[in-house]
């Protein structure tokens, strides 16, 4: 019994295995080096977005603001400031970190419907500030010509999108880590306090607000390392990074996958990604109708059910449940 | 009264919800070590007193001082850091956690380490022979990897009690502890509440007139928000005017039926 709360913190063979498999995939998949680098990118926004919707309870239907934030930031240090792609990722972080700070104070007050508001109400203001200071962002031309330096010095962004791929996993699985290090902790402990039972949270001493207001910090500077990836690694930053549908893209990413177990955000981004891929192939109009579908087959079904095919026919086992 | 032996004290304490009066200028004194029951019918104002002094709740007007300082302004977290905990007449607890999980960031969070991230929950051993005690004084070692809401009603109450004793109180505030818990499993409870370390302050609020009177050695009968007596039990219960309005009422009979067929049905 002893140490069964440490031992839940351990990596399991599986999620080894994963990261390997996740690691090796730039090889394996050579070809598709690009989606790879999309797919990390989606993941790691979903993780960040897990971190307020499944530790807190928190629904934000604007995270594409802190997202697009270090994106632009990220483009603009590299063009006028310096190419380098680990301090633009820094800068790009930073800022998102301090967007989210400040955004954490609308976020502490109110209703769930109220904070849903106020989120969705933030994404908005940012896509139209970028759209209208257009002398700094190229309006709704985008960002163009960001060239960027290599990657410490020796690698240089391929057109086969290898460095980018690699970049992207990298950056994914160093703050995986740390997030998971965060979510197994004491303080990740007193987060699910809050979202379990916020009356009870404060009556043993949790300081619910400001573990919000941390956490959803913590949130917007991981967001801000996806947007500043995704914009270093295609070279562009454009108004579409702060679209309301990016923010509602990464809620479903985090709906497939599951909220509140951090693998989530992983597995919604690779399922929703090469659905996306697939589906887009086949029918590049009416992509968006199979998505659809899917999730509310998901829904209905439930996730567990529909990973489990072997359970679809057979007779339910417990005539209540 | 020695001043240095008060722990918690109300000084016209008062609360208005619109033209409602809830708690009507209550003076209430608690002493360091007391076992204090607070009494009275439904809808007395036990529970909104109780808001009001954990900070759930803001007053109207008067003022709460703990252990010579006033918090009547604090938040309910720091009324917690400063050694006042209460536990619920209906459980609160972590539902997707276990009891260990619970009990283990209840202890980190009290030991100030509720904001340390780079460790794992249950790597400080001492924090863990905290929970070890406590999970065996509550009889809930068998159940501590289980999720808490696939508990049986009296694990769920005894982890509810076990939380507040976790936040290590000097002044415990007990919402009817053993309200809706089987007969079976009274006894359990019955035992932790009475095996209560002496230095604890208590303030009980309880319907259970056996539990009050083997318990308390001093009583507070509250009527229509505002104290109608205080004394020692055998004061209250030769009291005429409690029985008029409260024991003489019937209530009790009726509240310990009431209990035990929710208990069985």
């Amino acid at each position: 019994m002893k140490g069964s709360l440490i031992s839940a913190g351990r990596y399991k063979p599986w999620e080894l295995a994963l990261w390997l498999l996740v690691l090796a995939a730039p090889f394996l998949f050579s070809k598709h080096a690009p989606i790879i680098n999309e797919i990390a990118i989606v993941a790691l926004f979903a993780v960040s977005l897990d971190l307020v919707l499944g530790y807190t309870g928190i629904v934000s239907l604007g995270h594409a603001a802190f997202f697009g934030m270090a994106a632009y930031a990220a483009a603009l240090f590299a063009k006028h400031i310096n190419p380098d792609p680990l301090l633009g990722l820094a800068v790009g972080i930073a800022l998102a970190t301090v967007l989210g700070a400040v955004c954490s104070l609308t976020i502490i007050r109110g209703s769930d419907l109220t904070r849903l508001m106020v989120t969705l109400g933030m994404g908005l203001i940012l896509y139209e500030l970028a759209n209208k200071l257009d002398w700094l962002t190229g309006g709704a031309d985008g960002l163009q010509g960001v060239v960027m330096g290599k990657l410490l010095g020796q690698f240089e962004f391929d057109l086969a999108g290898h460095t980018a791929a690699w970049y992207s996993i990298t950056v994914l699985l160093l703050l995986f880590v740390v997030i998971r290090r965060l979510v197994n902790s004491p303080f990740g402990a007193t987060l699910k306090a809050v979202r379990d039972n916020r009356l009870r949270a404060q009556s043993i001493g949790i300081p619910v607000t400001q573990r919000l207001a941390v956490i959803y910090t913590v949130a917007a500077g991981v967001a801000g390392a996806a947007g500043a990836l995704q914009a270093q690694t295609t070279g562009f930053a454009s108004l579409d990074v702060f679209e309301f549908i990016r923010s509602a893209d990464v809620m479903l990413v985090l709906v497939i996958g599951g909220t509140g177990w951090l693998y989530g955000g992983v597995a919604g981004a690779v399922v929703f990604k090469l659905l996306q891929d697939v589906i887009s192939a086949i029918t590049p109009q009416y992509w968006t109708f199979w998505i659809g579908l899917f999730l509310v087959v998901l829904a209905l079904v439930g996730r567990d059910k529909l990973i489990r095919p072997w359970t679809w026919f057979g007779k339910a086992q417990k005539g209540s449940a | 009264m020695n001043e240095a032996e008060i722990v918690l004290s109300t000084r016209a304490l008062s609360k208005h919800f619109g033209g409602i009066t809830a708690t009507d200028n209550v003076n209430l004194v608690l002493k360091k070590g007391a076992r204090h029951a607070l009494i009275g019918p439904n809808g007395a104002g036990k529970t909104t007193l109780i808001n009001l002094l954990t900070g759930v709740l803001e007053p109207s007007g008067g003022s709460i001082t703990l252990e010579g300082n006033d918090i009547s302004r604090l938040s309910p977290h720091e009324r917690v850091k400063r050694g006042m905990v209460r536990t619920f007449q209906i459980n609160q607890l972590f539902d997707s956690l276990t009891p260990l999980e619970t009990l283990a960031l209840t202890v980190s969070q009290n030991r100030g380490q509720g904001s340390k991230w780079w460790q794992a929950l249950g790597a400080d051993k001492a924090v863990m022979a905290r929970c070890q005690n406590l999970l065996e004084q509550f009889h809930l070692t068998t159940v501590q990897q289980q999720k808490t809401s696939e508990l049986a009603y009296g694990k769920r109450r005894l982890l509810e009690i076990a939380i507040a004793l976790a936040c290590e109180p000097r002044v415990l505030l007990l919402d009817e502890p053993v309200a809706g818990v089987p007969a079976g499993e009274r006894e359990e409870l019955l035992q932790t509440v009475s095996a209560l370390p002496p230095e604890v302050s208590v303030l009980l609020i309880e319907h259970d007139m056996d539990l009050v009177f083997s318990f308390a050695n001093r009583m507070t009968v509250l009527v229509n928000g505002a104290v109608l007596t205080e004394g020692t039990p055998d004061e209250i219960a030769a009291d005429e005017r409690v029985k008029a309005v409260y024991l003489g009422h019937g209530e009790v009979e009726l509240e310990g039926l009431a209990h035990g067929e929710l208990a069985h049905g």
